[in-house]
């Protein structure tokens, strides 16, 4: 690995970050990439945009989202201070909702008349959904059967938000087909419509533009921390499925060599059950969804399903500037079971009053890890990207409780 | 770059004044010897050139028909390695059709790209179709290719327009593929009309033959498809036929192989007849 004066310079102009992101895409689709890229870019040096951006993230998604001490799990644990971001208060429950205002705003400037996304958890669904309704654009979110299984309220939402949400019956019925379904929906209908991809992946610009409309999770972070403790918080952590919610935290602090980063992926029933979701500690480079990236495949090369409790994790790949990050050793991406997230679940619920999605479980159930190995002077922040009302009923059945 | 088969077959064509007619169909579906059959009856049956498809868990160009096929090929066990045994062994028998691989990029890429053009070239295989491998990532695969002697061949599309198109056929060999539709394969056809008017775009352009495919199923519409391009590529009805020929295990019933040759010699008989 060659070594790198920053770590915030990329993608490079032909969207890879090292060996990895890129645009493995069907010809039908390069020219619409190369045309949201010029449109990308355009937006992103226009004042006028970045007015806008500001003005829905104060009024509508309701940001700055708060820094929150937490008190008594820090004295619990024994160590490092533990902050927790709190992005599971904005707008519709997550940090999704950074990450859609910014897109249809892109998609209005672009005068795309119809919205397609693809959802896990429904989280994505719900925020894309919920812009959809603001402007008064007709929507459609593919989400695997599987996932409208277990996560039915929010299936609910997004019709009540008028969307229309269309089962995806193939392959494992989860996310990554919910995508190859959506992929498929764009192809069909290349001049009308505007793909809102729900995290930092997929072909190159989306992995950049997604970044940068998360980063705002950790521009936010840097201010309050300073205004909180009057340095750089010491630790990072946040969870990863395809990563747009650590990304957006990690991605202002790549360069500053004292703040330690971990990436927590979902490891299921564990990493050596095989039924799990960490990409990279159980996956290898390969090329799906546009870009390359690691990806938990068998040997001829077939993408294998992904496991985890959490439906937001439960994804075979992850972002490519993650895969980059893994590889350069910026970034250390770390692991926690189903299990180890609904004991995080549990104990943040009693400790702060804070009901926490499962997918940030996973982030917290590391932190129990790491503060107590920390001085009691040093700080951890972690992302609370999303609150966990949504995942009532799969706790309950988890802990085998019936409704 | 020297002759290929494909090279020589589209000559023959041109030669013989007609449109050839591309084959599409899933190695390994439903089985690894029914699809071996298929395969080696297909020049017989009037197929001119013979696309090869490698299933892949996520193909997200297709549509329905061709996704069940490659999930019926993958629950038979079928690989990559596999695949290139099949072109192996009908090249033992025939060594004059031109044989294509279509597919998507991972499979290839686990393999390892510069030992599979090895294997790929020694088993008999004639080109590539990689459909999530655009000009924008040609040093991937595309280049390799070209350099191993084999035909990369690029997938025009309605979207191609004027600006893009040189992207499009450069490294581009053998013959061009041109989508009919914006769409996904098995999708409806495109007009005839609309199609000789995209065909005759890209030949001002390019000398390589135009293949054109996507949404073609009858004899009628390969006819329509011959009068004004140089090829007709049928897939998904290839596909449908093994679909429609299966019993309730999903085992192939015994006429599978006849069904499947049966469409072939209907279409191979529209593509003939078109431009008496």
């Amino acid at each position: 690995m060659e070594a790198v004066n920053t770590y915030r310079s990329g993608p490079d102009e032909q969207g890879h970050f090292g060996m990895f992101g890129g645009r493995y895409v069907a010809e039908t689709l390069m020219p619409l990439i190369l045309e949201l890229e010029e449109a990308w870019h355009a937006a992103r040096r226009d004042p006028a945009f970045q007015a806008e951006l500001d003005h829905w993230a104060r009024h509508y998604i309701g940001r700055p989202s708060p820094l929150y001490y937490a008190e008594r799990l820090t004295q619990h644990l024994g160590g490092a201070k533990v902050y927790l971001k709190r992005d599971e208060l904005n707008h519709t429950g997550a940090h999704k909702i950074n990450n859609t205002v910014g897109q249809i705003l892109l998609a209005l400037r672009m005068g795309k008349k119809r919205i397609i996304a693809e959802t896990g958890a429904g989280q994505h669904g719900v925020a894309t959904a919920t812009v959809c309704a603001k402007v008064g654009l007709p929507c459609v979110v593919y989400m695997g059967e599987t996932d409208i299984a277990r996560q039915a309220p929010n299936v609910f939402r997004m019709k009540l938000l008028g969307a229309e949400v269309r089962p995806v019956t193939s392959g494992s019925r989860t996310l990554k087909d919910a995508m190859n379904e959506a992929l498929r929906d764009w192809v069909t209908n290349v001049d009308s419509t505007f793909y809102i991809i729900g995290t930092a992946a997929g072909p190159h610009p989306y992995p950049e533009l997604v970044r940068e409309f998360q980063s705002i999770i950790g521009r936010e972070t840097r201010e309050q921390m300073m205004e909180a403790e009057g340095a750089l918080p010491d630790a990072l952590v946040a969870c990863i499925g395809g990563g747009s919610n650590a990304i957006g935290l990690f991605h202002p602090f790549l360069d500053d060599p004292s703040v330690a980063i971990y990436g927590v992926e979902a490891a299921g029933h564990g990493i050596e059950s095989g039924q799990h979701a960490a990409s990279i500690a159980g996956g290898r480079p390969g090329v799906l969804h546009g870009n390359r990236t690691y990806l938990l495949q068998d040997d001829d090369g077939q993408i294998t399903e992904a496991h985890s409790i959490s439906a937001g994790l439960d994804y075979p790949g992850i972002g490519p500037e993650h895969a980059w990050l893994a590889d350069s050793g910026r970034v250390k991406y770390v692991s926690a079971t189903d299990k180890e997230a609904l004991e995080a679940f549990q104990l943040c619920t009693r400790m702060e009053g804070i009901i926490p999605a499962l997918e940030p479980a996973h982030a917290l159930a590391y932190v129990t890890k790491l503060a107590p190995t920390m001085d009691k002077d040093k700080t951890i922040v972690m992302n609370m990207c999303g609150r966990g009302d949504k995942d009532v009923f799969t706790v309950a059945e988890a802990l085998g409780v019936s409704l | 770059m020297s002759e290929t088969r494909i090279d020589r077959r589209f000559a023959a064509l041109k030669k013989e004044g007609r449109a050839g007619l591309v084959a599409y169909v899933m190695a390994g579906d439903p089985d690894l010897e029914t699809s071996f059959e298929i395969f080696r009856g297909l020049p017989g049956a009037g197929v001119d050139v013979i696309e090869l498809g490698m299933c892949f868990t996520d193909p997200m160009a297709d549509g329905p028909t061709i996704q069940v096929a490659g999930q019926r090929a993958l629950r038979a066990g079928m690989t990559l390695r596999k695949t290139l045994d099949l072109v192996r062994r009908f090249r033992k028998e025939d060594n004059d059709t031109p044989i294509v691989l279509m597919g998507y990029y991972n499979p290839i890429y686990a393999y390892g790209n510069e030992v599979f053009l090895a294997d790929a070239r020694e088993a008999g295989l004639d080109g590539l179709i990689i459909v999530d491998l655009p000009p924008e990532e040609d040093s991937e695969l595309c280049l390799p290719t070209v350099k191993a002697g084999l035909n990369w061949i690029r997938l025009a599309t309605p979207t191609t327009d004027a600006k893009r198109l040189p992207a499009v056929l450069a490294n581009t060999s053998g013959f061009l593929y041109y989508v009919s539709i914006t769409g996904i394969t098995g999708s409806a056809s495109a007009d005839a009309g609309v199609v000789a008017k995209a065909v005759e775009r890209l030949r001002a352009k390019s000398d390589l033959p135009v293949a054109v495919g996507f949404g073609i199923r009858t004899p009628e519409q390969a006819a329509d498809i011959a009068r004004v391009a140089d090829a007709a590529v049928v897939g998904s009805a290839f596909c449908q036929t093994v679909a429609d020929s299966l019993d309730e295990k999903g085992r192939a019933k015994p006429d599978c192989v006849a069904n499947v040759l049966a469409l072939a010699r209907a279409l191979g008989d529209g593509v003939r007849g078109a431009r008496a």
